[in-house]
Order: C-alpha cells, then structure tokens, then sequence
C-alpha cells in the first residue's frame, strides 16, 4: 500500500494524498517530467493517456487526451505554475474539447506536487483542490436545483395531502 | 380533496423563504460545505442580525439546518449537497490512489524506460 495518509477539507474542497515510494527521489521526478512515463500512469483504469504537448516549466502548456474503451477521446491540459526539480511542481489542470481548446466552463483544478527524500525512499504529497469559484458553484448550482427540486417536491406532498 | 391548514402554512414558509434575493444567496452558499454565521454574514451589507433572521426564515422553512459548534453557530444546507462534496472528493481520491499504484509499479520496473507492449500511440 503506497498510500499513507489522504485528508479532504470540504470548505476549500481540497484532497491531499501522502504516498511513499521505494525508490529515489530523481526517478520519482521522471515519473512526472518525462511525457512517456507520465501518459503509462495518469488516466484511470480503462482510460490509457496521451500526452501530446509537454513544456515542463513555469507558464508551460501540456496536452494530453485520454482514450475510452469505446475510442471515445477526453482532452485535458495543463498549465503549469511552478517548478523546482526535483520537489515542487504546481499546475492547473482543466478540460478541453475536441481540438484541445479550453472548455472555460468546465472546473480546473488545482494541484500541488510536492516530493521529498527520506529513509532511502520518496514521499509525494499532492493536493487536488477544486478550483474555487468555479468548482464551488458547479457544487452549489447542483445543491440549488436540488434543493429547487425538493422544495417543489415538497410542494406537491403537501398540496396532495 | 383536503388541504389542512399546517400544510398550507407550510407551504407559505417554503414561498416566503425563497421570495427574497438575500435568503436565496445565502441557500446558495451554503450548498458548499457549513459556513461559520459570522463569515456568511461579514458579505452581505446588512447587519448581523438582519442576517440571523434571514438564517432562521429559512431554517423555519427547512431549506438549511443551523448548528451550535462550540460558540459559533454553523450554517449548513442539507446533508445531501454536503455528500455530494465528498462524494466528488471520495473520486478525485479514487483516482489518485489508482495513479499512486501506477506510479509504483512503474518504479518497480527493471527499467522505468522499458516500453509497454501493445500501449496505444
């Protein structure tokens, strides 16, 4: 189990993971920094990653879409904020459609790679953290019409008592 | 068809609650999690009072729960937005949990370059 901690803070909607790795810091780095390494562990089980543009260093642009078992196309970016080799890393990561263009209406999120040696091993803690507004009123735009929805369901409880 | 009159009255309460633009924002901003009585209250320009009774207009309706934590009072909507928060935070740590195991096997590798087989370009 490489997983060590895993805290969530429902106010700031944020995830923070601890995980440790047996191996040295350098190629832990590389897991991140080398595109073909990347694309072998970022998309989910069934959802094989491409990366097809990867300039690893502050203010870059990184492209990548993931492939569905059907053929279906997903297609993400990344911007990325910060680097410092081989222990911070910070980036934005959001959706993008068909031809890679930026889908500003769907949520970014933010996260923050931070990896430190210790013990002949690695420690990476990363924070996911829905982006702010964005995220929070997708959240609260399904709690309003949810809410909407229970009231008018309410509404006609009431009304056929 | 008979309509009792607790049913009317609450139907009044549930109408009077989202009839006003404020009680609205608030229901708004309390579906993100429980906010602290006092921060919801520090964005609106009207007094903290002013702003209690708004909280308790909708309380009276049903629309959120408030909570007394110690000496604050905490507002929040009800608990399935709330779920619905962890339930999308429980995800991202699915996903990551998954991409750790990645990692590791990849690290396990006799050479992390070593291309996989049959991977699509």
């Amino acid at each position: 189990m490489s997983v060590t901690d895993v805290t969530t803070d429902r106010e700031t909607l944020t995830l923070t993971l601890t995980a440790r790795f047996e191996a040295p810091i350098e190629r832990v780095w590389e897991l991140w920094a080398d595109p073909r390494l990347l694309e072998r562990w970022w998309g989910p089980p069934g959802f094989p990653a491409t990366f097809t543009e990867h300039d690893f260093e502050a203010g870059g642009r990184v492209a990548y879409h993931m492939t569905g078992p059907d053929g279906t196309t997903y297609h993400g970016w990344w911007h990325i904020l910060s680097i410092d080799r081989p222990h911070r890393l910070s980036f934005e990561d959001g959706f993008a459609d068909e031809h890679g263009t930026p889908n500003p209406e769907l949520p970014v999120t933010r996260a923050n790679v931070r990896l430190s040696s210790g013990d002949g091993g690695t420690d990476m803690v990363l924070s996911s953290r829905f982006a702010s507004l964005d995220q929070l009123e997708q959240v609260v735009k399904m709690g309003v019409e949810e809410g909407l929805r229970l009231a008018v369901g309410q509404i006609d409880g009431l009304l056929e008592a | 068809m008979v309509i009792s009159k607790a049913s009317e009255a609450a139907v009044d309460r549930l109408f009077h609650a989202l009839s006003d633009a404020t009680r609205r924002d608030i229901l708004r901003r309390s579906s993100g999690g429980d906010l602290s009585l006092t921060r919801l209250a520090e964005d609106y320009p009207i007094s903290f009072v002013a702003v209690r009774k708004h909280v308790a207009v909708l309380e009276d309706a049903g629309l959120i729960t408030t909570v007394r934590l110690g000496r604050e009072r905490r507002v929040r909507v009800d608990p399935a937005a709330l779920d619905r928060a962890r339930r999308a935070l429980e995800q991202i740590e699915q996903i990551w949990r998954h991409r750790v195991d990645s990692m590791a096997a990849l690290l396990d590798a006799p050479s992390p370059t070593t291309p996989t087989e049959g991977r699509t370009p």
